[in-house]
């Protein structure tokens, strides 16, 4: 039985508003998909079990999708578990939370971070600073065993010259990495090979004597950039510079992916490479709840590990981490996922702000257990010393 | 949904134990003619379904394994250099003029048809198996989005080749990498699921005959509570087949016999070197205990 749009079949009308509903929740669906849907449960001649697998397959495209599926096609045909309006409601708390200026007391360490410039760069060290480099002071940079719950305004961090800055230092970095080269070749004058099929058809006009040699070549392609933020406590003086670096590099160099983590781990490449800073960071904010507790970087890394490598992490990946490696979990699964990532055939720069202090040994249990997996080890505590690390970054 | 039926019936006859899902997936991609793409772990039999439908429909298999740096000349076509090279050495002693030679060289005989032309250029539509789509790269894909959606291939020196029959596609991927939504969209999506232990002991049975089927019943528990196990290459059915035919030929006939040789028999199942140092005899006998 073919589809007539003069026939305002009920179900017809209803499978239209599914596929409508498919859509809103992200589903990308075409003409073609809506006709063959509607096609297909004609076929079927009613049996529901048959039919809801016959959408299924027509209507997914993505494991995602086939796992939501059975939810959102429950939802719409048996009104079952409605869709809350939580997300939302946060959205709009979170605006709320923009015009009381003043900042809950956990957050005024991690956010007044407005001051001069030459003080923003530099990781603000207070009154205790000596006994810290002494290595006296308690408590500063133990990792913090709780994660916290608040949520932190990261609109604070909008600067629109300290971000162009950004950009251009974490531009210049990404492209100091070598490009590799492709696996497809191009005709070229100057090329590494010979193109025989050009070479041939070029050379008959000589009677096939191979007189005129035409060349082909690999171009370059270039890295995928993935960067992993520790936003623990122990970081916090570091956070502010840190997320602006890697604001300005998943916003400059295309092929970028961005992580924070603390105790877990969240992806925030699409929410900071929003245009408007402003939305990108309240949106930051949404996904940001425990920031500024304890870290966890082996849990964070396994779930990198599972969930993310496999699509953001290849051959031609640079994976960078920012963090102290102050780490309340166990160093062994710390180093055991790291050598996991390390079998994307990726590289791993660590980029570590206590590296910058002079008389600092890597020695916490977590960063010596992982040291062998990393290729390469920076210190980078400001923008000067980020600017430094170029030179190697070229050799990579 | 009596043609259904008759398909399921046929996986069935081929040995092929499916649930009513892939034969459904099967009858909507030879129904409307779209590719089916496949997805999930590696070893759950998504290249098996391909081998099952070419043989349902008694038709060739044409299969292009893709890796990365795949490219158009090794699955597409290519030009035979050397043999082109000879035949103009070999003409120039009658000094043909050059168009001649042109044509000649650049016609059908010295072209080398790979996986993709040939699909296309055969009488009866064949089953066209793109294995591991997901290793070849994102240039790769959008050769392979211009042959699915026109079935026809342009050559340069030759013209377009239009598709005699249309081939049934199935495409398989692991999930290594995120393959684009142009190619996702041209095709219906199926995925693979580990089997329910009723399947996999099904499977068992219908491709070993001669095991009993207590022990095979223990094997599926035991590999049930394996994959459960924190490792990192989950076995997949050709494992489990793999042990139970290696049991068997040890003469194993109850996993409480003897724990050594079913230890040594794990590297059937632990494919890393990892894994099987993790998987000590404590937890193979804590599995055993399980799994009887």
């Amino acid at each position: 039985m073919a589809v007539s749009s003069t026939n305002p079949n009920p179900i017809l009308v209803g499978m239209v508003e599914f596929i409508e509903h498919l859509r809103f929740n992200g589903f990308g669906l075409g003409v073609l998909d809506t006709r063959q849907a509607l096609n297909s449960i004609v076929d079927t001649q009613g049996n529901l079990t048959t039919d809801r697998n016959c959408l299924k397959i027509l209507l997914t495209k993505t494991h995602e999708e086939w796992l939501k599926f059975d939810d959102l096609f429950e939802a719409y045909w048996f009104q079952r578990g409605k869709v809350k309006p939580k997300l939302q409601q946060a959205s709009q708390k979170s605006l709320r939370d923009k015009s009381s200026k003043k900042l809950s007391k956990p957050w005024q360490d991690h956010l007044e971070g407005k001051q001069g410039k030459a003080e923003r760069d530099t990781p603000q060290i207070e009154a205790n600073e000596k006994q810290d480099l002494d290595g006296q002071a308690p408590g500063r940079l133990i990792a913090a065993d709780k994660s916290s719950l608040m949520k932190t305004d990261f609109r604070q961090f909008v600067d629109p010259e300290e971000i162009v800055e950004a950009e251009q230092l974490a531009y210049q970095l990404a492209s100091a990495i070598r490009n590799r080269k492709s696996r497809r070749y191009i005709s070229q004058k100057r090329g590494q090979k010979i193109d025989l099929r050009r070479t041939i058809r070029g050379n008959l006009k000589h009677g096939g004597e191979m007189i005129d040699l035409h060349m082909k070549t690999a171009p370059e392609r270039p890295v995928r950039i993935v960067a992993l933020l520790d936003v623990s406590g122990s970081m916090k003086h570091y956070s502010r510079f840190f997320l602006q670096f890697v604001k300005g590099l998943v916003c400059s160099w295309m092929e970028s992916d961005a992580y924070l983590f603390h105790t877990k781990l969240v992806r925030i490449t699409d929410a900071i490479r929003n245009k408007n800073s402003l939305r990108a960071m309240t949106q930051l904010s949404l996904l940001s709840h425990g920031f500024g507790g304890g870290t966890k970087i082996g849990e964070s890394l396994a779930v990198f590990n599972e969930h993310y490598a496999k699509q953001a992490v290849n051959n031609r990946t640079v994976v960078i981490i920012l963090s102290d490696g102050y780490d309340i979990g166990a160093p062994e699964q710390m180093a055991l996922e790291l050598q996991r990532l390390k079998r994307k055939k990726c590289r791993i720069i660590w980029l570590n702000p206590l590296l910058g202090w002079r008389s600092y040994e890597p020695v916490t249990a977590a960063m010596k257990a992982s040291l062998p997996h990393i290729d390469h080890f920076f210190a980078a505590n400001t923008a000067a010393s980020l600017a430094k690390i170029e030179p190697y970054l070229a050799k990579l | 949904m009596n043609e259904l039926a008759d398909l399921q019936g046929k996986l069935e006859k081929e040995n092929y134990v499916a649930d009513e899902n892939l034969a459904i997936a099967l009858k909507l991609s030879l129904d409307l003619k779209r590719p089916l793409l496949l997805e999930g772990e590696a070893g759950v039999g998504k290249t098996e379904i391909a081998k099952i439908l070419a043989a349902i429909l008694d038709t060739t298999l044409i299969r292009l394994q893709c890796y990365e740096g795949l490219d158009a000349a090794s699955s597409i076509y290519e030009w035979n250099y050397q043999k082109q090279l000879l035949s103009i050495k070999a003409s120039e002693k009658f000094s043909t003029n050059v168009e001649d030679i042109e044509n000649h060289i650049f016609s059908k005989q010295f072209l080398l048809e790979r996986p993709l032309l040939q699909a296309i250029s055969q009488d009866r539509p064949p089953v066209l198996l793109i294995d591991e789509i997901d290793r070849a790269d994102m240039e790769f894909e959008a050769y392979l989005l211009e042959i699915l959606s026109d079935f026809q291939v342009t050559i340069p020196e030759l013209g377009t080749v239009k598709a005699k029959s249309i081939p049934y596609v199935i495409l398989t991927s692991n999930g290594t990498r995120e393959l684009s939504d142009a190619l996702r969209r041209r095709c219906l999506y199926y995925y693979v699921d580990f089997p329910t232990q009723e399947q996999e002991l099904q499977i068992i049975l219908a491709k070993m005959p001669n095991i009993e089927r207590d022990m095979a019943l223990q094997i599926v528990k035991f590999v049930k509570a394996l994959r459960e196990e924190n490792i990192d290459k989950i076995p997949g059915i050709a494992e489990t087949l793999d042990w139970a035919a290696a049991l068997c030929s040890l003469n194993i006939t109850d996993l409480q016999d003897d724990l050594a040789k079913i230890q040594s028999s794990l590297i059937c199942l632990l494919k890393t070197e990892v894994d099987l140092r993790s998987i000590q005899v404590e937890v193979t006998s804590r599995l055993i205990g399980k799994a009887v």
